[in-house]
């Protein structure tokens, strides 16, 4: 017991660097993701039934395919169609599709939530679609998104695990490297394990904190 | 393009294998999970509470890695296929007690006063007047979480498990990388997920309709 407590301070150094590269990828995913999520979310409730059902068929693709293969396609497929990136940068843009997808969804419901009779008073003052758009419906809906987005958040951290497959050095595989080099496979993992943890977990109280707070004057 | 189908074609009773087995083994599981969660007693609903986040705060895929590479060096040996449906299953697990949970919550109070004032013991009072309309109510949060689960199992192929997703790898990697053979993959995946939906909508409606007509 002593043994392994010693073994998980001598890895937490080498564990800790790759849960920053993990808290990297998912904080760019978001930052890259939301404002495509945002983009979807307008198109897919837009008049023109040409644009709603484009952005329609992009969301369901984007949410039915699994995030590791659209991981495995960009790192794959990118340098097969010439451009040469990183296997972080691939990560980066895999990740932010998939944010891009599922965050459309949550962001829509948020709009959609915003009262209509706000909409009607923006135009009884003679605000144009797009002011009301910009400054009425947008700000309002992304507020009442927020607690989902953070859910969210906290699985597109998780998937960030994903990209073990693809060489990046962020929590699970320097994990994984450590068991390799000692074969202390079962200590490393639970270590790993418990990183995830001190990362969602708190996460996850923010997350049902920030829902009541602003549940609680949103009604 | 067809050689490519086939190939992928391989992976799908591994992917359905692991997807029904896990999905199986959670729906199971999870019934003592939520009883436990929604007791009374601490020593019995802490436990239930702290598993809960414990495996939902963790990625499947570093479950599958503590089954297969953890306890496989030296514990207890399982072939990729068992750890993937355990491992899965572990993570179902949570996930559907809180599915059942759900429903619990959404009853409403008076069932529960109604049976016990018809004299009813509390066994017969779940088994008869709470579950049944539990499961009714969950059957739509359960297929989501089938369709996601589907998807899910695709880091199964990382420790070996034969699946969609595995043959989509080599064939890209055989074949100097390409994005066709994810597409395809995607798509697959896509289209095993329909019949889910479709049959989740039948069974609700079916259960939805027997409830109405007394």
């Amino acid at each position: 017991m002593s043994e392994m407590l010693a073994n998980w301070l001598d890895w937490s150094p080498q564990l800790f660097q790759g849960v920053l590269v993990s808290l990297q990828l998912a904080g760019l995913a978001l930052l890259f993701g939301l404002p495509i999520g945002l983009v979807l979310a307008l198109a897919s409730s837009s008049g023109n039934r040409l644009v709603r059902y484009f952005a329609v068929v992009l969301v369901e693709i984007g949410r039915g395919a699994p995030a590791l293969v659209v991981l495995q396609m960009v790192y794959y497929g990118l340098p097969a169609s010439g451009m040469t990136v990183s296997a972080f940068t691939s990560g980066v843009i895999a990740l932010a599709l998939t944010t891009g997808a599922y965050t459309s969804e949550i962001l829509r419901a948020g709009l959609n939530a915003v009262p209509h009779c706000e909409i009607e008073a923006g135009l009884a003052l003679g605000m144009t679609r797009r002011d009301i758009l910009r400054f009425v419906v947008i700000p309002q809906g992304i507020l009442f998104a927020i607690p989902a987005l953070m859910g969210f958040a906290i699985l597109i951290f998780q998937a960030t695990a994903l990209t073990y497959t693809i060489a990046i050095p962020e929590l699970l595989a320097r994990a994984y490297r450590v068991g390799a080099a000692t074969y202390l496979y079962l200590d490393v993992l639970i270590l790993a394990g418990l990183f995830y943890l001190a990362i969602t977990v708190p996460f996850g109280w923010l997350v049902s904190y920030t829902e009541r707070r602003l549940g609680s004057h949103l009604g | 393009m067809i050689d490519l189908l086939v190939s992928l074609l391989r992976g799908v009773p591994a992917t359905l294998l692991v997807t029904f087995g896990a999905f199986a083994v959670g729906a199971i599981a999870a019934v003592p999970l939520v009883l436990m969660r929604r007791s009374r007693w601490l020593l019995l609903s802490m436990p239930a509470r702290i598993y809960i986040d414990v495996v939902r705060g963790i990625p499947p895929i570093v479950w599958l890695f503590i089954i297969f590479f953890g306890l496989g060096s030296g514990v207890i040996v399982l072939s990729s296929y068992q750890a993937a449906i355990l491992g899965m299953g572990l993570v179902s697990t949570a996930y559907l007690a809180e599915i059942y949970r759900g429903g619990f919550l959404a009853l409403s109070k008076g069932q529960r006063e109604a049976s016990t004032a018809l004299g009813m013991t509390r066994l017969d009072t779940l088994r008869y007047i709470l579950a049944p309309q539990v499961l009714r109510v969950s059957v739509p949060p359960m297929a989501t979480f089938l369709v996601s689960l589907l998807k899910d199992t695709t880091v199964a192929s990382t420790i070996g498990v034969r699946d969609v997703m595995m043959y989509a790898s080599q064939q890209a990697q055989g074949g100097g990388g390409s994005f066709m053979p994810f597409i395809f993959a995607a798509l697959l995946y896509i289209a095993l997920s329909i019949p889910v939906v479709v049959l989740a909508r039948a069974v609700d409606e079916r259960l939805r309709s027997r409830g109405q007509a007394k």
